[in-house]
Order: C-alpha cells, then structure tokens, then sequence
C-alpha cells in the first residue's frame, strides 16, 4: 500500500501538469489565433481536456489518502464535458448572427451567411 | 402514477447522485428521496421526451470511444494552436444531417464539437444540415464521410431511427 | 513533491488567465469578451481543485460544483442576450 502511495504521488503529479499545460495551450490559442470562429476552437477543446486531466489526478489522490471512491471530480467533468459544446454552440451561433469577420484563406465562406439564415441544403 | 412519479428513472439516479455525493446516513437518504421526489414533479413539463435508447452496450461503446477521441483531438487541437498561423487552413463545411429527431442530433453535434478540430455552430432550420467550422480544413468530402461512419452511424443505431 | 508540482501547476493556470485577461481586455467584439470569460471561469474551477489538492481538503469541491454551474449559466445568458436582445428581435 506504501508503494503504491509512492507511485499515485507521480502519477498525480503527472496528471496535474499535463492538465495545467492543457489549459495554459487553450488560453494562448485564444491569444493568438487570428478569428473568432478559431479561437473558439482553443478553449472549448483543450481546456476540456485540461480540466478532465487535473479533476482525473485529484480524483485519483483524493480516493488514495481517504481509501474511498470520490464522485465529486467525476460529477464535475462530467458537468464540464456535457456544457463546453453547448456553451460553444451558443457563442458561435451569437458570432455567426454579429457577422463577425473570418479570416481570407477561410474555405467555403459563403457558408457562413447560409448558416446565419439557417438555410437548408440548397438543391 | 404519473403525476406523482412523472420520471422514475430520474428519480433513482437523483437519489443515488445525491447519496453518492453526501455520504450515506438516514438523514440524507431522507431529504435526497424528497429531492429526487420533488424535482421530476416541478421539472417534467419543461423536459420533452427523446427517442428510448434502443441498444444500450453500443452506447457505452460509443462513450468510450468518444472518450479517447476527445484525448486524440485534443492533443491535435494544441498542436495547431502551438504552429504559427499561416499554416492554418480554417473552412466551413456544412453537413447534411441524415438523423431527423431532435434528441439523436443534438447529441451528434456535441460530440462533433469535443471531437477533430470541429465545432458545431448552427442547424438549418428544417434540420437537413448542420454547419461546422473547422479548425483545419483539408479534405471536406473525407471529412463528413468521418463523420457520418465515425458518429453518425452508430447514433443511429443506438437510437434505431 | 507533489506540493511544488501543484504549485507549479497553480502557476501555468495563472498565467492561462492572464492570457484570458488580455482577451478579455482587447476584444475586440462582445462575443470574444465572453470566450474570455468563459475560458476564465473554467481556468478558475482549475485553480480551486489545484488549492483544494495543495491544502489536501475536500471542501473546495462544493465551490468549484458551483463556479461550473453559474459559469455556464452566465455563458448561455450571455449568449442569448446577444441573440435575442440585440439581433433577431
């Protein structure tokens, strides 16, 4: 049981910085990508998974020390990874109503208009 | 019976969550019980129904495999994050929905959204089309074809519509 | 150990808020502002499970349960003020 205490302690701290880098990754993607519709890429993506990695190391550290399960963390991913596309949907449907402008190189532009009318496929 | 227990399944995981979250004792198993009673009552109007899930085990499949390509996307997403800009190729892609109820297709468009560099941002009103950006556009027909066999099909046949 | 990977840890989360800050602050619409936001409170629900992990107290978890739930009822409010208040109507 000691052992594995040794090594749960690297696994958490494993999990706790892959998760920390994650979403130091997502926020710079929100620097510095060039349009909205990217920069909405970056937070909903790896700021999902960052959360999903440190909830994972502090499940894992909380369940060792207390010697039971905890459901907190999983209540709280869970929670995270049902809303992030949601919240993604609604900013993106609000941006795609602002017209907000897309970068030149961006394929298929005119889609965006049809999307913003919520055109069907057109035959 | 169903104004009094409108949704039982509800009721049952409300409780558990509830005990689960709170440690077990008579007192919570009490007021969890009232919760789980109570919230389904106030609540059930507002929930519209959704097709039954027709094949359970393909769901869980369906999860774990959504799970690990969450993982995959992920790592994907940072990585284009971390290139310079000019080799980004961003594009919007507009997918023709096979799946007709509201239920089935809400929940392919939040796995589109968690999965490969894809956000799914608006339906068509007559639901024939959901429009996608991409964060990094090469193939659109590879693409959708990704995704109807990837997530789509399988939709399908967990919901049998 | 563990306790200076976790404060290395806090720290890479507070500089993807300042990251989040300067988003917020520069813009330049409305809907980059709530992105900011949005990124910021998932960054801060980061940040309490990290103290909570570094004191090594389960107590925090009611507050983070709560910044998620008002979170992403203040996005989706947000959002569909834009929506509803200002576009479509």
């Amino acid at each position: 049981m000691n052992n594995l205490l040794a090594y749960s302690d690297y696994l958490v701290a494993f999990l706790v910085l892959t998760g920390a880098l994650f979403m130091m990754i997502g926020s710079w993607g929100l620097v510095k990508l060039p349009d909205f519709f990217t920069r909405l890429h970056a937070p909903t993506k790896a700021s999902t998974l960052g959360m999903g990695a440190t909830l994972l190391g502090s499940l894992i550290w909380f369940s060792l020390s207390d010697g039971s399960l905890r459901i907190h963390e999983l209540v709280i991913s869970l929670f995270l990874f049902l809303t992030a596309p949601v919240s993604a949907y609604m900013m993106g449907k609000a941006a795609l109503h602002r017209n907000r402008p897309v970068i030149e190189r961006t394929q298929d532009k005119e889609l965006a208009a049809r999307a913003a009318r919520q055109e069907g496929i057109s035959k | 019976m169903k104004r009094l227990l409108p949704m039982p399944w509800h009721s049952v995981m409300l409780l558990l969550v509830w005990l689960l979250l709170n440690g077990f004792s008579y007192g919570h198993l009490f007021l969890g019980a009232f919760l789980a009673w109570l919230i389904p009552v106030l609540t059930y109007t507002y929930v519209r129904g959704h097709p039954p899930v027709k094949r359970p085990l393909k769901m869980l499949v369906y999860i774990l495999r959504l799970l690990k390509d969450i993982v995959v996307a992920n790592v994907d997403v940072a990585r284009r994050v971390l290139m310079p800009n000019r080799l980004l190729q961003p594009g919007w892609l507009a997918y023709p929905l096979s799946l007709s109820e509201a239920f089935p297709a809400t929940v392919l468009a939040s796995s589109v959204s968690l999965t490969p560099g894809t956000v799914s941002v608006e339906f068509s009103s007559d639901r024939s089309c959901l429009y996608i950006h991409v964060l990094h556009l090469e193939d659109a027909e590879a693409l959708t074809g990704f995704i109807r066999q990837r997530y789509e099909q399988p939709l399908k046949e967990i919901f049998g519509c | 150990m563990l306790s200076t990977v976790i404060l290395v840890a806090a720290m890479m989360v507070g500089v993807a808020m300042l990251f989040c800050l300067w988003r917020l602050i520069k813009g330049p619409d409305i809907t980059d502002r709530i992105l900011a936001l949005d990124t910021l409170y998932i960054n801060s629900i980061a940040l309490i499970i990290l103290l909570g992990l570094f004191h090594g107290s389960a107590l925090y978890f009611e507050g983070a349960l709560l910044i998620a739930m008002l979170g992403f009822v203040s996005t989706a409010a947000l959002a569909k003020y834009l929506l509803r208040g200002d576009i479509i109507e």
